[in-house]
């Protein structure tokens, strides 16, 4: 079958028409079913992918036919199959609650501006993860990044377009690093090819300049993947976004670049050099437990529900950075289930918070800031809403039964494996600080009475409730039956670990 | 019905059971109709259970595997069908009780109350069942989060801050201690199943054997060992049917039950002999010292409770003094107290709801007002002192036979002097009521009689068990029997 060949390519190209035929038919309602169904189709595809790589290995796609290295290669393995379901799952569900969304929070007249964007953005998300190429790569980041620059700047509130400047500044930066540090690889190499790249360089690791093509890629990918103390355009973006983008970049954007690391860490630059030779991985776990300690921290200190979650990220991340720091099977494994566990949580947090913040906005009013102020009281009104939130929540602390759990319990299991029980004791009390921070929405949401003088409020619309709790009871899901999750993260983390030996 | 698929139902009974309710939240009558069949019921598969492990049957289900090698998975053994009777058993007494308090006192989120309660005991009955500590620290975090609705009932300032308390220290202690002993378990042993004689492997380091015990017994903060005690009196801010209930047999009996599981099928007596000196220790303090505070406690839903704290030491003293007898008195004292206490804990709501007194220094003459309620007060009371004709008798009997048998001297002085310590913060309640003449106090009114009917069948009920329990220990002492033999492999 000559289409089911073609997978790899139609992962890309498919979102990819969909954008600018969504800009050539200017109308909303059309943009929104193109984009939807390429989003849709985007998912079936990546969970085709994912079965096949699961049952044959590897998929090596060339695209037009032109042999690697010379021409670019679609490499698709455990790990960034794994990745792919992520991206379209969460784009698959976006989609679709984005239309009640945006309709209260984006003037009519550009919603397919909206559409086409977002189609962008998950393009570029779906090819960094599924190249193997590294310029390859540089094209689709640049892709993604400046589409969620325009996205995070149609936010309504003013400050919107603050945060988009910011984010565009630090993500700039650090996509002159990732460009930098390619160029010296290619240099170095005279490949472009991934899978070559990693063979040439065995040769010449020690050389200066591929360790400062390391340097610079591994600062550029925490400017963009939020990593501590790389993180401060994050609150802002998060919180001024609009919703449904919000929900997007927290569970894709940043778990797109982390698996960008992984993959330069494990197969170009290889375990024995990042790890073993260098003092990264001191440096990371510390830069870890900070973002875990300090974010979730900062995270208690919050009134707007947005920026709570969104410095809650930041610790998360910093679960995944602590992961591969242990440089041990599953350490690495624990990182990896992560993009998927955290991705899901956060997203569908996100989703409800965006929930809410629709349900709050008057008609042609400006959708207001979710702060606890207003928040007060609101489980009575929309009982299932906040309900959702706190069982995201639960995930994110790692409450037994959610996918969190499941991760923290590999994170546990690698420091103990280390004998490091200091970490152990980080690791929960980074947990706790997280119990704080969803007491915290829960005390306000349940116990507080409304603010007097505020509209009665119904229930959101299911539109909105449908999307976000599909990624809800995933997180459920995911803490129950982990074959997806787990068996996916542990193969991947031990070819990685294999192959890079 | 084959037993492995029953143990499902039952699990499943309440959750539907709890749907039921939802669904019927327009009609008061019809919902508690649910909750009292589907408490019927409960019990009825439960005890469909009892003859099959009598008979030395161990029914087991294994449902999916979170992690490579580690199901969540159920296997009913004697101490767990002990816990499961008991949870189930008052569920029905307690939920007929509930319908007299929480419609005389006008409780508002009833549907709510009813919903939690069933998928409290839910929670219990999983943990009771569990085959693994995965699976029972799975249902352990589920029990409390789904109580912290029930104890922050009422939504005002003081129980919000309550529920603060109540959740910082059981998650607290569950994760930071808890978490890390299975994990690590998990790491050293291959395996979390709970087996006869244990599982960790014979040559770990007495540094290590320690360490990881004061883990587990520290991490099940639900046993209410001091120093992580403070929760259950932030508890008691909830409707007294959740104090009754929850916080003095299914919530603190799924604490101490994790623990005597730990020490038997975990550890067992083997590994554990000679490293339990300091847990008999801090039992011993915790004992004393709550029953000191009990003491001098006015309130009588906090004197309730802090003897709940000191009891519950007696079932892990019970675990660590490390002898069949000392077991068989722990698993008996799991019965004997939950009569014993949800007696006392439905008296104090009785009488909060009849005469809305809270304080044992209003209670002067009480028991002529209110006869039937401070009967099954003296009676409850008495079994807990541990005098006959009463089952708390023949727990306390097992625990100081095993405590000389084990020649532990010290833990049987320590059970004696904390009986009286009982008798002193229980005789003078009973004496204020029935003894005492009723002063006048503008601010209550004396001729409110009896609380409603409901509330009299159920705490008669539970009273009579305390009896019925003394004269037919047979059951209980047959499951008890079972577990004493899991200790040595």
């Amino acid at each position: 079958m000559s289409l089911a060949q073609h997978l790899p390519a139609l992962q890309v190209v498919l979102p990819l028409i969909s954008a600018p035929l969504a800009v050539l038919l200017r109308r909303g309602a059309v943009a929104f079913a193109i984009v939807t169904a390429a989003a849709w189709t985007a998912f079936a595809i990546a969970i085709a992918l994912w079965l096949q790589v699961a049952a044959d290995g590897a998929i090596s796609y060339h695209i037009g036919n032109w042999q690697p290295p010379w021409g670019i290669e679609y490499r698709i393995d455990r790990l960034n199959s794994f990745v792919l379901v992520l991206v379209s799952g969460i784009a698959a569900v976006v989609l679709p609650y984005s239309r009640a969304s945006v309709e209260r929070e984006i003037p009519r007249e550009s919603h397919y501006l909206f559409y086409a964007m977002l189609g962008l953005c998950f393009t570029g998300l779906l090819g960094i993860t599924i190249t193997g190429d590294a310029f390859n790569l540089f094209v689709f980041l640049e892709i993604s990044s400046l589409s969620t620059y325009v996205l995070i700047a149609l936010g309504r509130d003013r400050r919107a377009l603050t945060a988009s400047y910011q984010y565009l500044i630090m993500g700039s930066i650090g996509a002159t690093f990732i460009v930098i540090a390619i160029g010296l690889l290619y240099l170095m190499t005279g490949t472009l090819n991934l899978a070559d790249m990693a063979t040439k360089l065995a040769a010449i690791k020690s050389t200066r300049p591929v360790l400062a093509a390391l340097a610079f890629f591994t600062v550029g990918v925490s400017l963009k993947a939020a990593i501590f103390p790389l993180h401060q355009w994050l609150p802002n973006a998060y919180t001024y976004a609009p919703s449904a983008v919000t929900a997007l970049v927290a569970a894709t954007a940043t778990k797109v670049t982390l698996y960008a690391l992984i993959r330069f860490y494990f197969t170009i630059f290889g375990e024995s050099m990042v790890f073993k030779s260098l003092p990264l991985p001191e440096i990371m776990l510390v830069l870890s437990l900070f973002a875990m300690l300090v974010a979730n921290f900062v995270a208690i200190f919050q009134t707007n529900l947005k920026r709570l979650f969104a410095y809650s990220s930041v610790g998360q991340i910093g679960y995944i950075t602590l992961g591969l720091s242990f440089d041990s099977v599953h350490g690495l494994a624990a990182s990896i289930m992560h993009l998927v566990n955290h991705g899901i949580a956060k997203g569908g947090i996100f989703l409800l918070i965006g929930a809410i913040v629709a349900t709050l906005t008057t008609r042609q009013g400006m959708p207001p800031a979710p702060t606890f102020d207003r928040l007060a009281g609101l489980a009575k009104q929309m009982p299932l809403t906040c309900f959702g939130i706190v069982i995201g929540g639960f995930s994110l602390i790692g409450v037994p039964g959610t996918a969190g759990f499941i991760t923290k319990w590999h994170l546990i299991l690698a420091a103990i494996e280390k004998d490091q029980w200091w970490l152990v004791g980080a690791i929960l009390i980074s947990s706790l600080l997280a119990v704080t921070y969803v007491w915290r929405f829960v005390e306000v949401a349940y116990f507080r009475a409304p603010p007097a003088g505020s509209a009665p409020r119904g229930e959101a619309t299911y539109a909105l409730l449908i999307p976000a709790y599909v990624l809800i009871a995933a997180t459920i899901w995911f803490g129950i039956d982990t074959s997806f999750t787990v068996d996916t993260a542990l193969d991947a983390a031990q070819l990685l670990m294999h192959n890079s030996r | 019905m084959n037993n492995d698929k029953l143990i499902l139902a039952i699990l499943l009974l309440p959750v539907f059971g709890a749907l039921g309710i939802l669904l019927a939240r327009r009609w008061p009558n019809l919902r508690e109709t649910v909750t009292v069949l589907t408490a019927v019921s409960l019990f009825a598969g439960v005890l469909q259970l009892l003859d099959p492990v009598l008979a030395g049957l161990r029914p087991a289900v294994a449902l999916l595997e979170p992690l490579p090698g580690l199901p969540i998975a159920f296997r009913v053994e004697p101490l767990g069908m002990i816990f499961a009777l008991i949870a189930s058993g008052l569920w029905i007494v307690n939920s007929i009780y509930s319908i007299g308090y929480m419609r005389k006192n006008k409780e508002n989120h009833q549907t709510r109350f009813y919903v939690c309660f069933a998928l409290s005991i839910d929670a219990a009955l999983g943990i009771a069942f569990s085959a693994n500590l995965l699976t029972l620290f799975l249902f352990y975090e589920v029990l409390t989060l789904i109580t912290y609705p029930l104890v922050t009932h009422s939504g005002t300032e003081q129980a919000k801050k309550g529920g603060r308390v109540y959740l910082a220290i059981l998650m607290g202690t569950s994760m930071l201690f808890l978490l890390p002993a299975i994990v690590y378990t998990w790491h050293i042993a291959g395996t979390t199943d709970f087996r006869a004689g244990g599982i960790l492997p014979g040559d770990l380091a007495p540094a290590t054997v320690v360490a990881l015990l004061a883990l587990f017994m520290f991490g099940i903060g639900k046993a209410a060992l001091m120093p992580f005690h403070r929760w259950l009196p932030a508890a008691m801010v909830a409707p007294t049917p959740v104090s009754a209930l929850l916080h003095a047999v299914a919530v603190v009996k799924a604490g101490v039950f994790s623990v005597v599981k730990v020490v038997v099928y975990v550890f067992g007596f083997d590994i554990l002999s000679g490293h339990t000196d300091w847990l008999i220790g801090i039992s011993c303090f915790t004992i004393i010292t709550a029953s000191v505070v009990a003491l001098n406690a006015d309130n009588l839903k906090r004197r309730l409770a802090y003897s709940t704290v000191s009891q519950l030491s007696y079932i892990i003293l019970g675990a660590a003094v490390l002898t069949p007898l000392s077991l068989v008195g722990a698993a008996l004292h799991i019965a004997a107290h939950a009569f014993g206490k949800i007696t006392l804990f439905f008296a104090a709501g009785s009488i909060y709801t009849a005469a809305h007194k809270t304080d044992v220094s209003q209670l002067d003459g009480i028991g002529r007002e209110m006869p039937w309620t401070m009967g099954a007060f003296a009676i409850g009371a008495l079994s807990l002192i541990g005098i006959p004709p009463f089952v708390g008798f023949l727990s306390k009997w097992y625990l100081i036979s095993g405590a000389l048998a084990g020649e532990r001297y010290v833990v049987a002085a320590v059970i004696l002097v904390s009986t009286l310590l009982n008798a002193a913060y229980f005789l003078p309640i009973i004496h204020r009521a029935f003894f005492r003449p009723a002063h006048d106090d503008p601010h209550h009114r004396s001729g409110h009689g009896e609380a409603p009917l409901p509330m009299v069948i159920a705490i008669v009920l539970s009273a009579s068990g305390t009896f019925i329990a003394f004269l037919f220990p047979d059951i209980f002492l047959r499951l008890a029997r079972g577990i004493a033999l899991g200790g040595t492999s």
